[in-house]
């Protein structure tokens, strides 16, 4: 009977092992593609895309496809500008926000609930409809520079990242966080006699791991991915991050091979970062059912 | 004394310097061809001997990619920040002239007397961009092709008839050797739509919009010839002449692999089939019984409206149109020279040259897209249009739907000025 038992279980073992190496399979297919294709000429990857072949490095493979796409456009500097433009919105916005949310739970202040009422709100607001308004607002915007004084903020670092530092979802985020701590906590340091951005800093915000992993992990594929705001802002290369740079790729004859290049390079820092915050990003959706 | 004098001099040496500096006002120019290798190496190259070929005028340059170029215009004349100089796609101009983001080139005509038609961007009555190369479409099929099928090769004089056409498609299918027998580029989208296949509407009589009013497409494109032309247009498709859904894969090299026995493709794809098939062949276009037509007119060079130095922006453009650069574009990315002494200039233009056919083309059959700010509107309609009827949608009621949308968006804005 234990022998059945202990088959019985070695068996619904490897059916879930089975299962979950197939979903695996199935998530990392797509990346495996882009990594081979990049090794491949254009004729080979174009021809190797009906079979298996297009997830092997078989064939004619070198590295001719990265040379050629830095030859193409600038790809260390569309990496930097987007690494850049990405890193501070999502420490900005962490501070900001969790400060926001902090402000929302713990401290009683009239109006909160309305006011928290209006920027949950703005969840609904896609990003296109307040573009224009907001590319008017930023091209009107006084900028202090080398030269001195002058107007407009397009062209620039800053112009990309202010306006996307406070968000209604990352807003969210730390409010259901911070209202599952336990509330003890706060009332006793207030009782010890902590202020406010004492209890913010040395309590809340030790406690807030989890969150803030998912908050960055979502705040920095939003930024990494920004594709209209940048076209709108950035007419100089010299600002352009790397999505609005996928397309000097685009020709009339695309370079394929190339394109698959310069996406498996841009897409190392999103890996790297995700991997960095994978273990708290995991804790986070675990703990508050929080999906990305 | 001496140190006196010296002084003196290098005050004035540098009073001098300064003031040559200070005599060269800058510019500004958008340009679509970031990516594009050869193409920006030409255009660095005559912008840099335009600044050194004068001393009051020095032009920069910021590249966009194409996919991006006409929304990052759109956003910079929002935002009150165009260049002085940009590019414009040749049947968009109309709109942007009409929306007010171009002012009138200030160059002298008789510099573009011996242009082709294409390349000469005028909306009402006044030329807003020149362009310094042209694109034409031919069928592009292979000599053996035509001869293992028992076909006649038709000549400029003597196009194929639809009945000449449809008999060679046929011949095509026939034979067994190919997928299919025409491949019209369904994988391409966007303005190809309009550019390479409003032609064969026009050849058989119909039209996007009423060219002697630009007030209605009513009539012209849901009038008797566009209706023969949509359902002829269904036809390839329905009769397996042609693949509906396309793989892009196969639109760029299928003819290469031999699935198909005609392509219908642009000069720029002309050079690598040549290096595949040496007795690649470029027909003209079938004459559906209004004559044979082709599309015309490329990208284009204009001055901004809000530029505050017209005069500079227009003589950089002037100076853009020598032949030296027009043949340097032709050679170095296939592109069609628009001017006969530019093409005499060029390896693959010039008499006797493989491509010459191209040049013959353009100035026997091209007919430009819609002269309206409200094509960009109408370019999208068609082409949605054209892609249901090719997918088996009714052809009378797709059209009339099509007049309908464009009609009501001419109203909206006041007849574009028409």
């Amino acid at each position: 009977m234990a022998a059945i038992s202990a088959d019985n279980h070695g068996l619904r073992l490897a059916v879930r092992y089975a299962v979950l190496i197939l979903i695996a399979i199935i998530f990392v297919f797509p990346l495996v593609f882009m990594l081979m294709s990049s090794l491949k000429p254009d004729q080979q990857l174009l021809q190797d895309t009906a079979s298996l072949r297009a997830f092997l490095p078989v064939g004619d493979i070198s590295l001719a496809n990265y040379s050629a796409a830095f030859d193409r456009a600038p790809v260390t500097l569309f990496i930097f500008n987007s690494v850049v433009v990405t890193g501070i919105t999502v420490v900005l916005s962490l501070l900001v926000c969790s400060m926001a949310a902090f402000a929302f739970v713990f401290i009683g202040w009239r109006g909160r609930e309305f006011l928290l009422t209006v920027i949950l709100a703005t969840l609904i607001v896609p990003f296109e409809t307040i573009a224009i308004p907001l590319l008017l607002i930023a091209s009107k915007l006084p900028s202090i520079g080398l030269d001195g004084l002058s107007t407009g903020w397009l062209n620039s670092y800053h112009v990309q990242i202010v306006p996307f530092i406070a968000d209604g979802l990352t807003v969210f985020l730390f409010v259901q966080y911070f209202k599952d701590l336990p509330s003890e906590l706060i009332e006793a340091a207030r009782v010890e006699g902590a202020s406010w951005p004492q209890i913010y800093r040395r309590i809340v915000m030790p406690l807030a791991g989890p969150v803030l992993a998912t908050a960055a992990i979502l705040k920095f594929l939003a930024m990494y991915n920004q594709y209209l705001w940048p076209l709108m802002v950035v007419q100089e290369e010299g600002y352009r991050p790397v999505m609005v740079g996928l397309q000097y790729f685009f020709q009339q004859n695309v370079a394929w091979g190339e394109v698959m290049a310069y996406l498996s390079m841009i897409t190392v820092p999103v890996l790297a970062f995700y991997l960095y915050l994978q273990r708290a990003f995991i804790a986070s959706i675990a703990s508050t059912g929080v999906k990305g | 004394m001496t140190q006196m004098k010296w002084l003196a001099g290098a005050a004035l040496a540098a009073a001098a310097w300064s003031g040559a500096a200070q005599a060269q006002t800058t510019l500004t120019m958008w340009y679509h061809g970031a990516g594009n290798e050869v193409e920006a190496k030409i255009v660095d190259q005559i912008i840099a001997d335009f600044n050194a070929s004068q001393t009051d005028w020095k032009v920069e340059m910021q590249s966009f990619p194409q996919a991006a170029y006409n929304d990052s215009v759109v956003a910079g004349a929002l935002a009150g920040n165009l260049p002085d100089i940009l590019d414009v796609d040749g049947p968009v101009m109309p709109n942007w002239a009409w929306s007010g983001y171009m002012q009138p080139l200030q160059i002298d005509e008789a510099a573009i007397a011996n242009f082709l038609p294409g390349p000469k961007g005028y909306w009402n009555g006044q030329l807003y961009s020149i362009g310094l190369w042209d694109a034409a479409v031919a069928l592009v099929t292979r000599q053996s092709y035509l001869d293992e099928l028992g076909l006649r090769t038709p000549t400029l004089d003597q196009p194929w008839t639809k009945d000449e056409f449809m008999a060679a498609l046929e011949a095509a299918k026939a034979s067994g050797k190919f997928e299919y027998a025409f491949d019209p580029g369904m994988a391409w989208t966007g303005e190809w739509y309009p550019y390479a296949f409003s032609p064969f509407l026009q050849s058989f009589g119909g039209d996007i919009v009423d060219r002697t009013t630009y007030k209605t497409a009513e009539g012209v494109l849901n009038g008797d010839a566009a209706i023969a032309f949509g359902e002829w247009w269904q036809g390839l498709f329905a009769n397996g002449y042609a693949q509906a859904a396309q793989d892009p894969a196969d639109r760029d090299s299928g003819f290469a692999a031999g699935k198909y026995a005609f392509s219908w493709n642009g000069n720029w794809a002309a050079m690598n089939t040549l290096s595949q098939f040496p007795d690649t062949v470029f027909l003209p276009a079938p004459d559906f019984g209004n004559g044979p037509k082709i599309g015309a007119a490329s990208w284009q060079f204009g001055v901004s409206a809000s530029s505050q130095h017209p005069e500079g922006a227009s003589a950089f453009i002037q100076f853009a149109l020598q032949d030296k650069y027009l043949a340097a574009f032709s050679n170095g990315i296939g592109l069609i020279p628009p001017t006969a002494t530019a093409a005499a200039m060029t390896d693959n233009y010039k008499e006797g040259g493989p491509m010459a056919v191209f040049y013959d083309l353009t100035k026997a059959q091209a007919l430009v897209r819609p002269v309206t700010p409200g094509y960009v509107v109408q370019a999208k309609v068609f082409e949605k249009a054209l892609a249901d009827i090719a997918n088996g949608a009714d052809v009378a009621a797709t059209l009339d739907a099509a007049v309908d949308e464009i009609n009501a968006d001419i109203e909206k804005n006041g007849g574009y000025g028409h």
